[in-house]
């Protein structure tokens, strides 16, 4: 591997694994958020459960999105120096404005929540989770700014050979951003819902198995008691209401992601009509949707692909919405492709090997099919599994299945997948452009990078192959620890994020006080309301 | 001269001396966790003075990072790629030490807990010390090419200014903890702290005062010399308020050292950003290595706006958490038991007359 191949499979890593995180920071945060609102508002104590619990996941969790979002903002300048001197202009701000105005937020408001139970008061404690979670909105919103601007530049003219920025309403208001921000917002939430649904479904399942919950002859859960803290009466509320709360966002966030999808397809058939002939592995012309093609899909020439199954206008309703329009194959976008933006990669030092080559305009067609319909199965498999959970345990029951629990839990994974296969989708299918051309913008046509020339030319294969060893092992290493974590305090249950709970055990009324020893500052001495 | 450039330098000078002010003493309470802390108690007493608020001190990194890619491309892209290595080192500092935080507490056994007191120390130390080095390179000089780029292998970079820059910041911030910390705790850390402080600061600024005096002599100008004599009067300011147990103030005066060592340091080297050794002609500076005019008004206008909200609302943090932690306030590490055990007690009163499944 090259210099350029080190770097590409450095980024693809390391970005599939930060957003792993980030997704579940953002969907859980908002979830946790609403939880809280609850409890604010009804005072019951299964929600301040809830709101520890599923808080005390969201921290494990967060801190490993913060830790893996450093590296993605040093290595655009550290092994994309050449692409961080092309687009700097306009890139960059997005960037600059996400830190001031996101992530700040996000992490000054978190702390004060982490320690704040008891220095604030309630209501100021609450939103102050509130405004770290808007913040994480805000932070998606300023970096698919930036991500929307590779994928269709606007609001720039071409000055001594870089893009300038012009407009900043257009850059801050692309419409692919408009429709990505949404899109990403909900799989976020599909990666939360799936999250709670099958942690609590384990919890749950766990109580009838343990024989806390029974079930009686007329068909009714007997809620019951153990002799560990937090396996109380309430415990079944809290896993019954998360499982709830997480199947309905689950749902929700379905439909939200295949509206926004919907909108987001018809706007890249104009966009980057090649990522989507390619998504579709579609040589010719056609209107028809593939479900299965076979044959070489690794192919420049696509010409050996067969469409197996193929449903006749889904595509041309995926790209304008109707069942008839012919959409531009592969065979016939080639040819454009090399009009416009030439047939063979400039002579020029930068693009070191590369130089003189000849272009692939198509991308890797065996990620861009695939990763399209992974996208589109997990999430379709994670919101059909949502809305049988929701139906099987409409009576408050979990099944005694071994085997359905085990589903459920694995089902957390169906969204995460779904989450990378399109964002992996989406930057693959953007190849061989780092920055891809805008084709309905007169004029600026000319804005465009090709990923060949956007390596740091200073930078030796070595020192890439070396970053590359190194972040690779040091997440592997920090995913077993954390995932680790989150199993011990998952099994650990309500206790192991409310250790007071232990000590409400004795106390015969825990059921109805309503903050179970939360609350703003009773005593002088509370400095610390957690402490490391 | 240029008037959006100078200001986004300024600004991002600023970033720096927000960074190394605030950062600094929580790295260097990283760094005290293996050197100055005794037993768990005391770790846990310092960690807790930076619980809250070592996060948003970070992203004052992110945010000068973030700053310069966006106001000065070029001057970004040439210090980020040259210096990859260190940088990589930096990251990888700055992901264990962040992770360590939040995990150390999490499991109740020595073991664990030492591996991530480990790696907040050494995390804390070479954050510290790479992030050092690269100013100190960025204000010193760089082997740069015309286009911007390294000359040279990996470690092309290296110069004596490197390990001045990054002992300069690793000392600094271990002073700077010890003076928090005399601030932030109480009992017995508290006076050992201001004690250590006392005896240390004298030798820990002088790196940092070598790192001062090389860039003047490279580039210094009468104003930038001038701040030299500030930076040593607020050390000496700040030694002799430690001593009379004038915590805070002694904290503040070495708050104004960082701030006069960085603007003694920013305010020679403009309006150059990176000298190359190469060549002067290759130099980066605010002209040739900025963004246009139109992208540095529009984040002139949002940092108006957004910097001193940032302010705001992170000087409220700490006077939220402004009370004294001691051993005294450090709950027990609680042990919980698992809700989900190898062996499950029986249930109490839950034995309806025919149920479908015997309690096992």
């Amino acid at each position: 591997m090259d210099a350029l191949e080190i770097a590409r499979w450095q980024f693809g890593i390391t970005t599939v694994y930060h957003f792993m995180m980030v997704p579940l920071t953002i969907g859980l945060g908002l979830v946790v958020a609403i939880i809280q609102t609850i409890w604010y508002r009804t005072g019951k104590p299964e929600y301040l459960r809830m709101t520890k619990f599923w808080g005390k996941l969201f921290l494990i969790n967060f801190i490993m999105g913060v830790a893996t979002g450093i590296v993605q903002e040093f290595q655009f300048g550290m092994a994309w120096s050449e692409y961080s001197r092309f687009v700097g202009d306009v890139f960059g701000a997005p960037l600059a404005l996400e830190a001031l105005l996101a992530f700040f937020v996000e992490s000054t408001f978190l702390g004060l929540w982490i320690f704040g139970w008891k220095q604030l008061k309630r209501g100021v404690h609450l939103a102050c989770l509130w405004i770290a979670v808007i913040g994480s909105v805000f932070s998606a919103y300023f970096i698919i700014v930036a991500n929307s601007w590779m994928q269709h530049p606007v609001g720039v003219e071409m000055v001594d050979g870089r893009p300038v920025m012009t407009d900043a309403w257009a850059v801050f208001t692309n419409n692919t951003a408009l429709v990505a921000v949404p899109h990403t917002l909900f799989g976020a939430l599909a990666v939360a819902g799936a999250f709670l649904l099958g942690i609590a479904w384990y919890h749950l399942w766990r109580r009838r198995h343990d024989g806390i919950d029974v079930v009686g002859n007329d068909g009714k859960l007997v809620p019951g008691e153990a002799v560990i803290p937090g396996r109380d009466k309430t415990d079944y509320t809290v896993w019954m209401t998360s499982l709830r709360i997480g199947a309905v966002v689950a749902m929700i966030s379905f439909a939200g992601t295949a509206i926004t999808g919907d909108l987001q397809g018809k706007l890249m058939f104009e966009q980057q009509p090649m990522k989507m002939a390619a998504a579709e592995a579609a040589c010719h012309d056609g209107t028809g949707f593939s479900v299965l093609s076979v044959g070489n899909l690794g192919a420049t020439n696509c010409d050996d692909i067969v469409a197996v199954i193929e449903v006749p206008g889904i595509l041309s309703f995926l790209a304008k919405g109707d069942f008839t329009t012919e959409v531009k194959g592969v065979n016939s976008l080639l040819g454009e492709y090399k009009e416009k933006y030439g047939t063979h990669l400039p002579d020029n030092p930068l693009y070191g090997e590369r130089a003189g080559q000849e272009i692939q305009y198509v991308p890797v067609m065996e990620v861009t099919y695939w990763g399209f319909r992974m996208m589109i199965g997990f999430g379709g498999i994670a919101a059909f599994a949502a809305l049988l959970a929701l139906w099987v345990t409409r009576k408050g029951i979990v099944p005694e299945s071994k085997w359905l629990m085990r589903l459920a839990v694995l089902g957390i994974l169906a969204p995460f997948g779904a989450n990378a296969a399109g964002w992996i989708f989406t930057e693959m299918g953007r190849q061989p452009f780092v920055v891809a051309p805008n084709p309905d913008m007169n004029g600026i046509d000319q804005v465009f990078m090709f990923t060949a020339a956007a390596v740091s030319p200073g930078v030796s294969a070595g020192e890439l192959m070396t970053s590359l060893v190194v972040l690779t092992a040091i997440y592997a290493a920090l995913l077993v620890v954390e995932v680790k974590l989150l199993v011990k305090y998952i099994r650990g249950g309500v206790a192991s994020a409310m250790p007071e709970l232990a000590h409400a055990q004795d106390s015969a009324d825990h059921h109805d006080k309503n903050d179970d020893g939360a609350g703003p500052g009773k005593s002088g001495d509370d400095v610390l309301a957690f402490a490391y | 001269m240029e008037l959006l450039p100078t200001i986004w330098f300024v600004a991002i000078a600023v970033l720096w001396t927000g960074y190394l002010f605030l950062e600094g003493f929580d790295l260097g309470v990283g760094m005290l966790m293996k050197l100055f802390a005794r037993n768990n108690t005391d770790r846990r007493v310092l960690l807790n003075t930076i619980g809250p608020v070592w996060d948003g001190n970070e992203v004052w990194l992110l945010t000068a990072a973030g700053a310069t890619f966006a106001a000065f491309p070029l001057w970004y892209a040439s210090l980020f790629s040259t210096l990859y290595l260190p940088l990589l080192a930096v990251l990888a500092a700055l992901i264990f030490r962040a992770v360590a935080f939040e995990y150390r507490g999490k499991v109740d056994s020595e073991r664990w807990r030492n591996r991530w007191d480990w790696a907040i120390a050494v995390g804390s130390f070479v954050a510290a010390f790479g992030i050092g080095a690269a100013l100190a390179l960025t204000t010193t000089g760089l082997p740069l090419n015309e286009n911007g780029d390294r000359v040279g292998g990996p470690m092309s970079w290296f110069s004596g200014y490197a390990l001045l820059g990054g002992f300069g910041v690793v000392a600094f911030a271990l002073v700077h903890a010890l003076a928090f910390l005399a601030l932030k705790t109480d009992g017995d850390v508290r006076h050992r702290a201001r004690r250590w402080f006392v005896r240390l600061v004298p030798f820990a600024v002088l790196p940092m005062f070598g790192w001062m005096v090389s860039v003047q002599f490279l580039s210094g100008k009468p104003w930038t010399w001038a701040l030299v004599a500030a930076a040593v009067a607020a050390v000496v300011l700040a030694w002799r308020l430690a001593r009379v147990g004038s915590e805070g103030r002694a904290f503040s005066a070495l708050g104004a050292f960082i701030v006069c060592a960085t603007a003694s340091i920013f305010g020679a080297a403009f309006p150059v950003v990176i000298p190359s050794t190469i060549d002067p002609a290759f130099n980066l500076t605010i002209s040739n290595a900025s963004s246009s005019d139109y992208t540095l008004g529009l984040m002139s206008i949002v940092a108006a706006v957004g910097l001193p909200l940032v302010i705001a609302y992170q000087s409220w943090t700490y006077w939220v958490f402004r009370r004294r932690v001691s051993a005294a306030h450090i709950p027990e590490a609680h042990g919980f038991l698992p809700a989900i055990a190898a062996k499950v007690m029986i249930p109490k009163d839950n034995t309806p007359a025919t149920s479908t499944r015997p309690g096992d």
